[in-house]
């Protein structure tokens, strides 16, 4: 699976880094710093919490094909 | 159905979920309450007419010229989770000898049963009902708000809080004029302390908006039933065609008097234990109308931010409808953000520290870090344009780190030179 992050959504307020901070982080200008954008069945839980976590729905999961 | 069959069944499958309250921490728990595997029906019930929202962007971007409103879900996603919503639909009182809800003059029966009615604007004294004096909670008060906001007008906010300031903020990004009065000699006291609130007071005087702190009003003036202005106790007299009330809110818990639900003496809201639960057995509380014990401070406190109502109603959602022993008590770092003026404030941790000490520049800078401790510990972080700070002193705080672990985090964060990132 793969994350998506929507640009023009995300603002920076960094919940998805306090909830996984290995892969997320909020750089010194507000932008949103993945590790990876791909992640594998023992990270499932973790990143669909992050994704949950984001007060402006910017984050997003598909299927890599 | 959706998120529950990979988890283990934990959930009495025939019994029935209400949640009142269809916002954020009433929509988490339902999502929560079928995550956690429970089968049984689910109904969400929401005074507005409008399907759970977003409130944060409702001051902000929402205000300017362009906002459109932000919906969480559509009725397609709570059909997929058999949730039956109803829609203004206001609960009216509570009985939990039948356990029943009654709203809009319709018994509803649960098992179990999520509180999520949040809080009310609160009404500032004296201030008549004039056309022109509004408050801002709702979708429905922003577009009220906005219908009023055009060139040549002028604005007066009363309440230099969170919200306030935010509406302050966007209505001068329009070019309007506007002007924000306080009661208290430094705003934001209880929200981040009196040493952070005075130095983002000065982001207002900073970007031309002109804050009266120590206000007074003494005389609201209309004519024709329209508001004109408000004179305050110095015998100043301010101009206005918009008076937008922000004192705070208070939870709206009116509706459950007399149900025997405990409810707190000063504010109304409901007292819950660390598993969200209230003084009545599967009655439970989440998001701004709840008080329960954080043991992250070891201290009983009631939050009014998005972070909170997420989080928490995710949790009384769970809790309500696993078994007893099943359920997780909530602790939580409190984390808040606010946009003003281009600037980003944010908030993680618990304000009323022992002591308040910038240790990245100060009251007058662009960006700065404020610590909050207490003892040797580190309770709470500020922030003023700092994002990439911010979030790891939110673990910092969950892991009871002393003060100088935090300063040995924050060295290990300086930022490169200039030189540096203009050359990367």
């Amino acid at each position: 699976m793969r994350i998506i992050v929507d640009r023009g959504r995300c603002t920076g307020i960094g919940i998805c880094e306090s909830v996984d901070p290995d892969r997320f982080e909020v750089a010194a200008d507000g932008s949103l710093v993945l590790t990876s954008d791909e992640y594998g069945e023992d990270e499932r839980e973790i990143v669909e919490e992050a994704v949950r976590s984001c007060p402006a729905a910017a984050l997003k999961l598909e299927s890599v094909s | 159905m959706p998120g529950g069959r990979a988890q283990a069944r934990v959930g009495v499958v025939t019994s029935r979920l209400v949640v009142v309250g269809a916002s954020l921490a009433g929509l988490r728990a339902v999502q929560a309450a079928r995550r956690a595997g429970h089968e049984g029906p689910i109904t969400l019930i929401g005074s507005e007419e409008h399907l759970p929202y977003d409130r944060p962007p409702l001051s902000k971007a929402y205000l300017g010229a362009t906002g459109t409103p932000d919906h969480f879900v559509t009725e397609q996603d709570l059909a997929a989770l058999e949730v039956d919503l109803r829609l203004g639909c206001t609960a009216e009182s509570l009985d939990p000898g039948r356990k029943v809800v009654v709203a809009a003059g319709v018994d509803i029966a649960y098992d179990s049963l999520v509180v999520a009615t949040g809080a009310s604007p609160r009404s500032a004294p004296g201030i008549p009902d004039l056309d022109g004096i509004v408050t801002l909670r709702t979708l429905d008060d922003a577009n009220d708000i906005r219908r009023r906001l055009r060139a040549g007008i002028e604005v007066v906010v009363v309440g230099a809080g969170f919200i306030g300031s935010e509406i302050a903020s966007s209505v001068a990004g329009r070019g309007i004029g506007v002007t924000l009065l306080d009661a208290a000699p430094v705003p934001l006291v209880r929200a981040v302390g009196e040493t952070v609130g005075a130095a983002l007071a000065r982001l207002h005087e900073r970007n031309g908006v002109r804050l009266i702190q120590g206000a007074r009003i003494v005389e609201v003036g209309g004519g024709g039933g329209q508001v004109t202005g408000v004179m305050l106790a110095t015998g100043e007299w301010i101009p206005a065609d918009l008076v937008v009330v922000g004192v705070g809110a208070a939870p709206a818990t009116a509706w459950l008097g007399g149900s025997g639900v405990g409810l707190h003496p000063a504010d109304g809201g409901l007292l819950c234990d660390e598993y969200l639960e209230t003084s009545v057995a599967d009655v439970y509380g989440a998001g701004d109308v709840t008080h329960w014990p954080n043991a992250t401070f070891d201290v009983t406190m009631r939050l009014e931010n998005w972070t909170n109502a997420a989080d928490q109603g995710g949790r009384a959602g769970a809790n309500a409808v696993v078994s007893r022993q099943a359920r997780t008590a909530y602790s939580t770092v409190p984390y808040f953000w606010s946009d003003w003026y281009g600037s980003r404030i944010q908030f993680v941790g618990y304000a009323a520290a022992d002591d308040v000490d910038f240790v990245e520049g100060g009251p007058d800078d662009s960006r700065f870090v404020a610590f909050y401790t207490s003892g040797e510990r580190l309770v709470g972080v500020a922030t003023l344009n700092e994002p990439r700070k911010i979030m790891k002193f939110r673990r910092l705080i969950r892991d009871r780190a002393t003060v100088t672990d935090a300063k040995a985090l924050l060295a290990s964060l300086a930022r490169p030179a200039a030189g540096l990132r203009a050359g990367a």
